[in-house]
């Protein structure tokens, strides 16, 4: 059996951003109940025994939690490499020395645009300036820094100037990620998905930069997978390289699955190194024995693994179908319908985009 | 095992070699230099490649020097 390189962990669902575009479950009351610093403590020692080497440090908001510092030095005492995903709200310099000093080996920090109305607009509270004080902070303790902007029909016109900015902040990779639509994202999705036109555009931004900043900055340009003819090659395959931990212990092959009707697998009934070899949950699509047609016999069905099993399960009510993205599968209607609204010469962009809420802890 | 934010490489033993050479001192023809000490057939423009490919990825820095 494989052994996961990396384990996301979502320290809680708590949020001071409200983005349209998230992918947090909709349910987020149900996540109240978080881990305590003792027990991921434990998760982590049992996910290095297992193979782990990276730690993403997630949420929400991984800073909302008051154990952050404690839980980065417990994992850079195991060896972990450590990742911090993070709006950069609650990243005052004072934290980030502690950050620092715990051995936090990267800093991954979300902005919404390159301009404050426009940022704070989209992240639904004022972020933009604090975001930038921080990016500033990060290059200043010599952290090495990831610029992530997710893309959307709101903000993929503005991608010069993100590209600039990410360039006057000396970040050294720049991910432009276009939507990926789950959880908040697919109840919004008619008003995030970009039109033909507008993609077009930005490849052609993002291939001039790539050559003007090589060596420079690092540019990753995550496609959008409803304009792709094949799907993505999720998660690098189902139960492969990696697991995600919950805010309330539950293990899943990947954030999204909370959603999929499977058995549950939690930290506090099992071990994760019984969880990932045994568990009905991560046994259930793992290889390609599980495939339906058109999937089974397609030569690229150990390239692609037929894509998302949560798209599938979201767009057809059904998990074990093909991802609906691929254009070879009976359900790519779903797909194409979704693009030809996106393209409709009335769509205004105008529509409501419901924002996500910030969940408060029980604890 | 090379770790960035988002990506584990494995490396084979030649990457391993060239990088382990890496230590912010020494330049990449004495590095071609060492690694012909101590293997042979050693192409200087492999080398050169792959070290253009990290620091395409920001995992090494080319110093200014």
């Amino acid at each position: 059996m494989t052994r996961p390189f990396g384990l996301l962990a979502e320290l809680t669902y708590a949020c001071p951003l409200h983005c349209a575009y998230c992918s947090n479950p909709l349910n987020l009351a149900d996540y109240r109940d978080e881990l305590t610093t003792t027990q991921w403590q434990r998760v982590l020692t049992e996910a290095r025994d297992l193979g782990v080497l990276q730690l993403h440090l997630s949420g929400g908001e991984p800073l909302q939690r008051r154990d952050v510092v404690e839980i980065v030095s417990s994992a850079n005492e195991l060896g972990l490499y450590t990742n911090l995903i993070t709006s950069a709200l609650g990243l005052s310099s004072r934290r980030a020395e502690q950050l620092k000093a715990a051995g936090l080996d990267h800093v991954q920090i979300s902005i919404q645009a390159d301009e404050q109305a426009e940022s704070d607009r989209i992240a639904g509270t004022p972020s933009f300036e604090r975001k930038i004080t921080a990016a500033r902070l990060v290059r200043e303790l010599d952290w090495p820094l990831t610029l992530n902007v997710v893309l959307t029909r709101q903000n993929i016109n503005r991608i010069d100037g993100i590209l600039r900015m990410a360039e006057q902040l000396h970040a050294d990779r720049l991910e432009l990620a276009n939507t990926q639509y789950y959880g908040w994202a697919l109840r919004n999705r008619a008003a995030l998905l970009p039109s033909r036109s507008q993609l077009e555009r930005a490849e052609v931004a993002v291939r001039a930069a790539r050559e003007r900043l090589a060596g420079q900055l690092e540019i990753i340009y995550v496609i959008p997978d409803y304009y792709s003819q094949y799907p993505k090659p999720c998660m690098d395959g189902w139960g492969q390289r990696q697991l995600t931990v919950a805010p309330n212990g539950d293990v899943l092959p990947c954030p999204a699955a909370q959603a999929l009707p499977l058995p549950r697998a939690s930290v506090h009934e099992d071990s994760l190194a019984r969880i990932w070899e045994d568990s009905a949950l991560f046994q259930r699509f793992r290889g390609t024995a599980w495939m339906p047609d058109p999937c089974r016999s397609c030569e690229r069905r150990e390239l692609d693994f037929g894509g998302c099993r949560c798209q599938a399960f979201q767009l057809t009510g059904d998990a074990a179908r093909t991802d609906p993205v691929c254009h070879l599968s009976p359900d790519h209607g779903i797909v194409t319908e979704a693009v030809r609204a996106a393209n409709e010469p009335a769509h205004s962009g105008e529509a409501v985009l419901v924002p996500r809420p910030h969940p408060r802890r029980s604890a | 095992m090379l770790l960035g934010p988002e990506s584990v490489s494995v490396l084979n033993p030649t990457g391993a070699a060239i990088l382990d050479l890496c230590d912010g001192q020494r330049t990449v023809a004495e590095i071609v230099g060492e690694l012909r000490e101590e293997y042979d057939h050693v192409v200087g423009d492999e080398v050169r490649n792959f070290l253009a490919r990290l620091v395409a990825k920001r995992c090494v820095e080319l110093g200014d020097d």
